[in-house]
């Protein structure tokens, strides 16, 4: 019997090719968007984990210097005489490849190579020969060198002794941090004693690199999550209609003596065949686009946040297994509402045309309160929501409430315009766009979600961009910007520049902790610069005055938002107290800024000496300039860098940061219009019966295909009417609720009218497109399948 | 006795209100016996032939089928008989369209567990099915598609074949040549044949006929 029903039951899909390819290709599309997304957050993650392994990152304290600049090596021998467990490293970059220096004697376990792979010689690694242990992919850019490969190595990182490090490195005796080995013994002098210099790092739990890339992978998560919600409404639109489609069959199955039970196991099953089989193809293309996105992931992390990420995919189990378990439970979310009305369908419940529209007449008093309910939730999150699980209960709450409450506005719309339809083929246009309304409306859901989320996400990356540019021509207001390696350079420049530019001021900074917060305490130049061209978000009386005057301090809004410090509020730096004068927008910052007078800040840090200028000037002098500059002090060039040059890379990081939330937008927008294709091409193999009237009483074919046509192209350009303030709603929840949860800050918000317009008429001739086949299909139904209907024999 | 129907009602619970298909009806019915059931629309006949097939419950009343009441079977036990016991031609073929012809006619028989593919032969060669074998439903005439029907039926070797107005969309040639194979097949299984149909005609060439009215036997 089991036999004989799969036989039944499959053969469907073998007759019915097309509604076969919509269930698989909606399911893969879906798993593809969602296993993409993750691959790519793994292969970054697993770089940080690697990154972190070798450097010991996040897991131990650390002492670094005050000033940012080298330890000596006699500082980290007294520290040792003094009982101090402290294991040097030092790093830099050679060939592009992060050369990482440990001592792997007095590191702590899991740093470096403590498994040296296969053909690894820890002799050899400790006495000087230059072994180094890297990953394929790095050691072929150090073709000269001695490479173990090993797959455990950072990407783009190579592990050796410090000796060999500094050697390669040219940096004699030179350390950039020290380890602080746990279980340090009880009686050791104390650090401010030996090397005031130093200050300690608190290790975070979990690497800096991962904790700053946390809110970019949350987004691209999200995004991802939101693809598959798209791809879920298209498999569930695909199984629904395939459901609807085979009612008359499950009817004749069970006439026939196969018990409910059992029939309901089978389809479950072969729904779940169709799952792994789609979950299989769809990792395969999510490998596909993730591969295609990593280069620019990576490139994006390492402009944004330096973090070190593999520009190569590999197949890891955590996202892979991850895609097929979606496809799985997408299937099982999909299936089950389709199972549950055919195992409890009457056995004599008949196939009649109208089926879907009573069920979902039925079902509309449910989901419109389901939908007022999650909308109402949503309005007052508005209010209320604060924190990322804030922010996205009111994405998913808005998303979801106004998905459920899409088929319901469209009815009530084609009912008005039916009531007002003068003309007879006009009522009949109108009622019949109505009947057909259930059918589509997974598909229209899943538009609604992608345009809503295209305009969402396009606003908040179009606002953010117009803020950041605004920002860099505030924050970048300097002609030229000069780095200096030493005093003498620093000095050098400052005489070379006397007389030649309007001013110099000097970038200075220290590493503290305000309110337990990393922060950037930069000391200014009392100068118009600042005056002019920095924007605050909040401020007290002349702000600047009193900041130059060494009585208040300006902060940046992520130190703001995550200290809870606003004007007026007194924060301590060195034991002294400042006052909060002014909260300023620093966009694209992960950590904490504190800015303080140039005098009070040479107070306070005296060993901290400047190393980064920029120069007020004429813009048309500066070539000339930098030129004269290193003839005149031998100051190389390639240590000048123009304001052009530096706003030019920082938009093209920028840019490159929503390279892939716009690919997937364009993706999911995709597979959007693919679902609108795909419910049509269902839907026309089941209009016959209900088009056969209206040819019969005098509409040609052609004019029945040009109605189709229209009918697609108007319920498109309804849900976009629905999608607009939709999207807008989104892009507000984006920016004033999610951004502000992950990265810190707030962002004015724009709206972009014609862009709009644009996507609407994407939309609408994507929905066109999509209607055209179906409609040319039924444009062409033989006169013999027509009159069919009618005698019978269908 | 193949089949003793007692007292059974029926109501179905409309927007209207309920409404009592099925007052009280008895009946039987021998093996090899054919009973033609007719009556005017919303008599109830279509009602009745659904619950002796299994395919509904009654509220009230008896139906033993070869010493089995039906209506205390669950639901796996009705789905048991309409595979093994009872066969149901229906009037609108209710065949898969997905299947060929010769996969519909050895359809329910695999079902039961009592395919014989030599029978399914000599069905398919006495419907003049032979040419349409390899056919889906779809390729075939109304006519056609009822033999496939009537086949797939025969073809389980029930014990009693209920037919709902089987011939009701063929033209009268047709339905009688159709009406002629399966009385001449029910004969050489000896099943019991319990027909619904409007037509005097094909209810005058049964050996029984039994009237309905209004929900009850007239």
């Amino acid at each position: 019997m089991t036999r004989a029903t799969l036989q039944a039951l499959l053969s469907h899909w073998w007759r019915n090719p097309l509604q076969l390819f919509t269930l698989l290709a909606g399911l893969a599309l879906a798993t593809a968007l969602w296993s993409g997304v993750q691959a790519i957050n793994a292969e970054a993650r697993a770089s940080y984990d690697a990154a972190a392994a070798t450097l010991g990152e996040g897991q131990y304290d650390r002492l670094v210097r005050r000033d940012g600049q080298p330890i000596a090596q006699s500082t980290y021998v007294q520290l040792r005489r003094a009982g101090w467990l402290v294991s040097p490293v030092v790093q830099g970059r050679l060939d592009g490849v992060r050369i990482v220096g440990v001592e792997p004697l007095t590191a702590p376990g899991g740093i470096g190579p403590v498994a040296p792979a296969e053909g690894g010689d820890i002799t050899a690694f400790l006495s000087g020969e230059g072994q180094l242990f890297a990953t394929a992919e790095t050691a072929g850019q150090l073709p000269d060198l001695n490479i173990i490969v090993t797959p455990e190595a950072a990407p783009g990182t190579a592990v050796t002794d410090i000796g060999v490090a500094q050697r390669l490195l040219d940096r004699t005796d030179q350390i950039d941090s020290l380890i602080i080995v746990p279980g340090q013994p009880k009686g050791r002098a104390d650090i401010e004693a030996i090397a005031p210099e130093l200050v300690v790092i608190r290790a975070q739990g979990t690497s800096d690199i991962g904790r700053l890339t946390d809110s970019f992978h949350l987004n691209l998560t999200a995004f991802g999550l939101l693809a598959f919600a798209v791809g879920i409404f298209i498999v569930n639109g695909a199984i629904g209609l395939a459901f609807e489609q085979r009612r008359p069959v499950v009817r004749t199955l069970r006439a026939l003596g196969v018990p409910l039970r059992r029939l309901v196991v089978l389809m479950a099953a072969e729904l779940m065949l169709f799952a792994v089989v789609a979950g299989i193809i769809g990792v395969g293309l999510g490998y596909v686009i993730a591969a295609l996105l990593l280069p620019d992931v990576a490139a994006t992390l390492r402009g944004l946040y330096g973090a070190d990420v593999s520009g190569t995919l590999q197949l890891r189990p955590a996202w892979w297994v991850s895609g097929l378990v979606i496809a799985l439970g997408g299937t099982a979310i999909a299936a089950s509402a389709a199972l549950y009305q055919i195992a409890k369908m009457p056995l004599l419940a008949s196939a009649q045309p109208r089926a879907l529209a009573m069920a979902a007449g039925k079902r509309a008093v449910v989901q419109g309160i389901l939908a007022a309910g999650l909308l109402g939730l949503a309005g007052v999150m508005m209010f209320t929501a604060n924190g990322l699980v804030g922010g996205f209960t009111l994405l998913a709450s808005l998303l979801i409430g106004a998905a459920l409450a899409l088929p319901i506005i469209l009815d009530r719309v084609l009912a008005v315009a039916s009531r007002t339809a003068q003309s007879v083929t006009g009522q009949w246009f109108w009622a019949d766009t109505r009947q057909q309304l259930p059918g589509l409306s997974l598909a229209l859901m899943a538009l609604l979600l992608a345009m809503s989320a295209n305009v969402g996400v396009s606003t908040m990356v179009s606002s953010f961009r117009l803020t950041f540019t605004d920002f860099l021509e505030q924050r970048l207001a300097s002609e030229l910007y000069v780095r200096t390696e030493n005093t003498e350079q620093s000095e050098a420049l400052i005489a070379f520049a006397q007389g030649r530019t309007e001013i110099v001021l000097p970038i200075q900074n220290a590493d503290v902790a305000i309110a337990g917060q990393p922060t950037e305490v930069y000391g200014a130049r009392d100068h118009a610069t600042y005056r002019d061209n920095w924007v605050f978000l909040q401020q007290g009386s002349q702000p600047w005055d009193t900041t130059f005057a060494g009585q208040t301090v300006l902060i940046n809004e992520q130190l703001s938002r995550r200290a809870g410090l606003n004007v007026g509020d007194e924060i301590t730096l060195q034991g002294r107290p400042f006052v909060v004068a002014g909260v300023y927008g620093d966009y694209g910052n992960p950590i904490g800024q504190a800015v303080i007078g140039e005098g009070v800040f040479g107070m306070l840090y005296p060993d901290v000496t400047p190393r980064n200028y920029g120069l007020r000037m004429d813009p048309a002098a500066v070539a000339g300039f930098v030129a004269n500059l290193e003839a005149e002090t031998g100051i190389p060039a390639v240590q000048s860098v123009n304001q052009a040059n530096i706003k030019a890379i920082s938009l093209a990081i920028f840019e490159r940061t929503f390279t892939v939330t716009t690919a997937l937008n364009i993706l999911t927008l995709a597979v959007a219009g693919f679902a609108i294709l795909m419910s049509l091409l269902t839907l026309a193999s089941m209009r016959v019966p209900q088009l056969a009237p209206a040819w019969a009483m005098g509409m040609t074919r052609a004019q029945i295909g040009k109605l189709e046509l229209v009918r697609a192209v108007l319920l498109a350009l309804l849900t976009a009417v629905v999608a607009l303030p939709l999207g807008v709603a989104l892009a507000w929840a984006l920016l004033a609720v999610v951004n502000v949860a992950a990265f810190g800050w707030k962002l004015p918000m724009y709206l972009f009218p014609i862009d709009y317009a644009r996507l609407g008429l994407f939309a609408v001739l994507a929905a066109a497109l999509a209607a055209l086949w179906p409609a040319r299909r039924l444009a062409r139904t033989p006169p013999a399948d027509l009159l069919k209907v009618f005698s019978n024999e269908r | 006795m193949l089949l003793t129907v007692k007292d059974i009602h029926k109501t179905y619970h409309t927007a209207d209100g309920p409404f009592e298909v099925l007052r009280g009806v008895d009946l039987t019915l021998h093996a090899g016996e054919t009973l033609a059931l007719t009556g005017e629309s919303g008599s109830g006949k279509s009602t009745l032939l659904h619950l002796i097939g299994g395919l509904d419950a009654p509220d009230q009343g008896q139906i033993q089928l070869i010493g089995q009441d039906i209506a205390q079977l669950d639901d796996n036990g009705r789905a048991a008989l309409r595979r093994g016991t009872v066969g149901v031609v229906f009037q609108q073929f209710n065949l898969i369209p997905s299947l060929r012809v010769a996969d519909n006619i050895a359809f329910q028989a695999r079902l039961a567990g009592q395919h014989d593919p030599a029978w399914d032969a000599t069905l398919g060669d006495r419907m003049g099915l032979t040419a349409q074998l390899n056919k889906y439903p779809e390729q075939l005439s109304g006519g056609q598609q009822q033999r496939v029907a009537i086949a797939r039926t025969l073809a389980a070797k029930p014990q009693l074949v209920l037919a709902d107005e089987p011939t009701g969309n063929l033209d009268e040639a047709t339905a009688a040549a159709v009406l002629d194979l399966m009385l001449e097949l029910v004969t050489e299984t000896d099943a019991g044949l319990l027909m619904v149909t409007h037509s005097a005609d094909l209810a005058g060439r049964m050996s029984r006929r039994l009237h309905l009215r209004a929900g009850q036997v007239a």
